[in-house]
């Protein structure tokens, strides 16, 4: 894996901040990785890919939401043939980002990131490669992350429901695996 | 010590087999119940909307369980690849005590008189296996309706005009419509369809001891909370239990039927919760395991005179594998229609099952289950970008605002979609595993076109602003709808049990779940499994009172 360079500190600190449990790893550059699966430089592209999969404007974005915790605690547990995935994954959007645009991916212009992106999505010539594929994939992690139960690491405060104006707690029936209180029934 | 000789085993606490293990234990023989998932109760599902049966990206939590359960699937340019039951590929029914039945949406069909006879309906049809039930509606009515009463259905069929004769009503008025409902009724009225309210496996009143639906978002995929959903599991297991004659084991892996010299079945060998490997000697085994691991079970049990499996002496053991095609509309409409009450699916027509001009069979179109927001995310038009700003608008505008009817497009049987067990992957105990190939036949497209269609035109007369149809794939299918891979005949050469669900070859084996039927009707199948055991069972216990099996 090539080390990347120019991780934006005010980025780190957000993402770092972010990470809910910390299970600490060193990745490749040296630096302590806050996250349990990824290190800091692939957790940086995929906060990056997620955030124009699900961007923020005034409802939270999949960033902010906590989609990259909850894609990273999935790797580490039920998702863990994945990992190599990613890792592959994340590595050839920037390899194949510096070959297009001189840049990683993370350090593309929005619009640029967007027409990237669309392109691995929709184009003929992209379609049945491996990026592609890997797209796909995050695609579907990242809906999860940001629509799915926040036990799970992502959805923060309920934020995607609340957004559907989905009433939480149910107006009906008993919600009783609250988030703030998980598998406390299960102790007693 | 070896365990004690019982007359029956059953294997699988399903739809099926909780029925048969309830009627053997009541005829007074003793029930050996296995299972090989566990008794869970409500309190151990955690209503999470990525981990149950319908979304299972974060696992089955009703099982089985992807640690020890592979399967393979082969594509159609015979590609294969090891999937696991959190993948949708790996065509999944739940394994737990009430098997399918905890977490389902409970609609209890009862097929039309012309599911029974699709052959004598249509003729044959081209790379199809279509053919007659060797058992007709009227054999099935009088179980259909034990199974309605003791199990407990609610609803309303009294505006099917296209509805088989019934002898008695639902024991449950239907639950209050929901918002969909009160929308989607007039405009079927308008068009000149008959639409009712869903039969369903759900109490709408206190009944047999339990509560009533409470309404609530966590419905199909979820076991109900307050027990209002009636599944074998807290029916007739129960009772089975309470005779004092059945014994039920959970965590209980069968690896195979036991016979002897003489081509009788003695047993069956498996393991059990600390995986040792047991054998139980028994005077008769009723299979009742779902269409996939019923036809893997006998495939598996080999021996000197069955060398190719039990019942497969003329390959026919997991042939025929189908499920449903699922088909209708979506619809947008400019006002909210989601109201947040369960169980959601209401209303439905029939208009649609039989009589269509030019086509094969049909099916029945129903708005769909209450949808939580994770189930809405791969549902924008197809046109339309499926990440980005779009889709988050999309689904911040009309999460509330859509209608779906949809339906199970009864399936054409293929002779060439199967199970078969893989020569190289074995599942945790060293068991061969299900090796899934095939597809569908082209008649089910060409219903889905139509069928999609009319949804369309339904949800337009109801006022959407815009509408786009879901067409299925030619693909493997099989589900929780899995049929078909035992077939019910007369003729030991194409088939594998007789109409008594017994297996060809074999007196004193029995198959007694959606493995039998010989189509699958344009409906969900579980009433019709359910209305089969009791038959079957009925037909098992006179025959035992008779000769014993022996």
């Amino acid at each position: 894996m090539t080390a990347k360079k120019g991780l934006k500190r005010r980025e780190f600190i957000r993402l770092a901040a972010s990470a809910m449990a910390v299970g600490s790893t060193v990745s490749c550059g040296g630096v302590v990785s806050p996250w349990r699966s990824l290190t800091a430089d692939e957790a940086d592209t995929l906060a990056s890919l997620c955030n124009q999969i699900i961007p923020e404007d005034q409802d939270l974005g999949a960033v902010s939401a906590g989609v990259v915790n909850y894609i990273d605690v999935q790797l580490s547990s039920h998702l863990k043939r994945m990992k190599k995935v990613y890792r592959r994954g994340l590595a050839q959007l920037n390899d194949i980002s510096f070959k297009r645009y001189g840049k990683r991916f993370a350090s593309l212009p929005e619009q640029q990131q967007i027409e990237f992106l669309t392109a691995i999505d929709q184009d003929k010539a992209w379609k049945e490669t491996p990026l592609h594929k890997f797209f796909r994939i995050v695609v579907d992690h990242t809906m999860q992350g940001f629509y799915g139960d926040p036990r799970h690491g992502g959805n923060r405060d309920r934020a995607s429901w609340a957004m559907l104006k989905l009433p939480y707690p149910p107006v009906r029936g008993r919600f009783h695996e609250d988030a703030n209180a998980t598998n406390s029934w299960k102790a007693s | 010590m070896p365990p004690k000789h019982v007359n029956a085993v059953v294997i699988g606490a399903g739809a099926g087999g909780g029925i048969v293990a309830k009627e053997l234990a009541e005829a007074g023989l003793t029930v050996l119940l296995l299972e090989r998932g566990k008794w869970n109760t409500p309190f151990d599902d955690l209503k999470d909307d990525l981990r149950n049966q319908r979304v299972s990206a974060l696992g089955a939590p009703f099982g089985p369980d992807d640690e020890r359960n592979p399967r393979v699937v082969v594509d159609a340019p015979g590609q294969e690849r090891i999937v696991l039951p959190s993948d949708w590929e790996y065509n999944n029914n739940a394994a737990c005590v009430g098997g399918g039945t905890v977490s389902y949406g409970a609609m209890a069909w009862r097929y039309m008189e012309q599911d029974f006879r699709m052959r004598s309906t249509y003729g044959t049809v081209k790379g199809s296996t279509l053919d007659d039930w060797p058992i007709s509606y009227h054999d099935l009515e009088p179980y259909y309706e034990r199974a309605e009463w003791e199990i407990g259905v609610s609803g309303d069929d009294s505006n099917n005009v296209f509805r088989a004769p019934r002898k008695r009503p639902l024991p449950m008025p239907a639950l209050p419509p929901n918002r969909e409902y009160t929308i989607l009724k007039p405009a079927a009225q308008r068009l000149g369809f008959h639409p009712f309210d869903i039969p369903m496996l759900r109490n709408s009143v206190p009944y047999g001891g339990r509560a009533p639906c409470m309404r609530c978002r966590w419905c199909v995929g979820f076991a109900c909370e307050v027990n209002a959903k009636n599944g074998t599991h807290n029916t007739v297991i129960p009772k089975a239990l309470a005779t004092g004659n059945c014994e039920l084991k959970t965590e209980c892996m069968t690896k195979e039927i036991v016979t002897d010299s003489t081509g009788r079945v003695t047993g069956v060998a498996y393991y059990d919760e600390n995986d040792h490997l047991e054998e139980q000697s028994a005077d008769i085994v009723v299979v009742s395991c779902g269409a996939n691991e019923s036809a893997r079970l006998l495939l598996n049990s080999k021996s000197r005179l069955f060398p190719n499996g039990l019942g497969n002496r003329y390959d026919w053991v997991g042939r025929n594998l189908q499920g449903h095609a699922y088909t209708g509309a979506w619809g947008l409409f400019e006002f909210d229609v989601y109201d947040d009450v369960g169980p959601g699916a209401s209303i439905a027509i029939c208009d649609f099952n039989h009589g269509n001009a030019g086509l094969v069979g049909g099916g029945l179109l129903a708005n769909e289950f209450i949808r939580l927001p994770i189930e809405f995310v791969g549902h924008n038009p197809p046109d339309a970008k499926g990440w980005g700003r779009e889709h988050k608008d999309f689904m911040r505008q009309w999460f509330k605002r859509s209608i779906v009817a949809m339906g199970p497009v009864q399936e054409m049987p293929v002779f060439d979609s199967r199970v078969q067990v893989d020569p190289v992957v074995r599942d945790r105990w060293g068991i061969p595993v299900c090796r899934l190939s095939g597809g569908r036949h082209a008649n089910d497209i060409q219903v889905a076109e139509f069928l999609s269609t009319k949804a369309e035109e339904w949800l337009r007369e109801a006022g959407a602003i815009k509408t786009w149809r879901q067409l299925p794939g030619l693909g493997l299918s099989g589900g929780q709808h899995q049929a078909g891979t035992c077939r019910m005949g007369n003729d030991p050469k194409i088939s594998v049990v007789n109409k008594d669900c017994q297996v060809h070859e074999v007196d004193n084996l029995f198959v007694i779940d959606a493995s039998v039927h010989v189509t699958n009707g344009g409906f969900n199948p579980v009433l019709t499994i359910m209305a089969n055991a009791y038959r079957a069972s009925d037909l098992l216990v006179t025959n035992w009172k008779g000769t014993k099996f022996r």
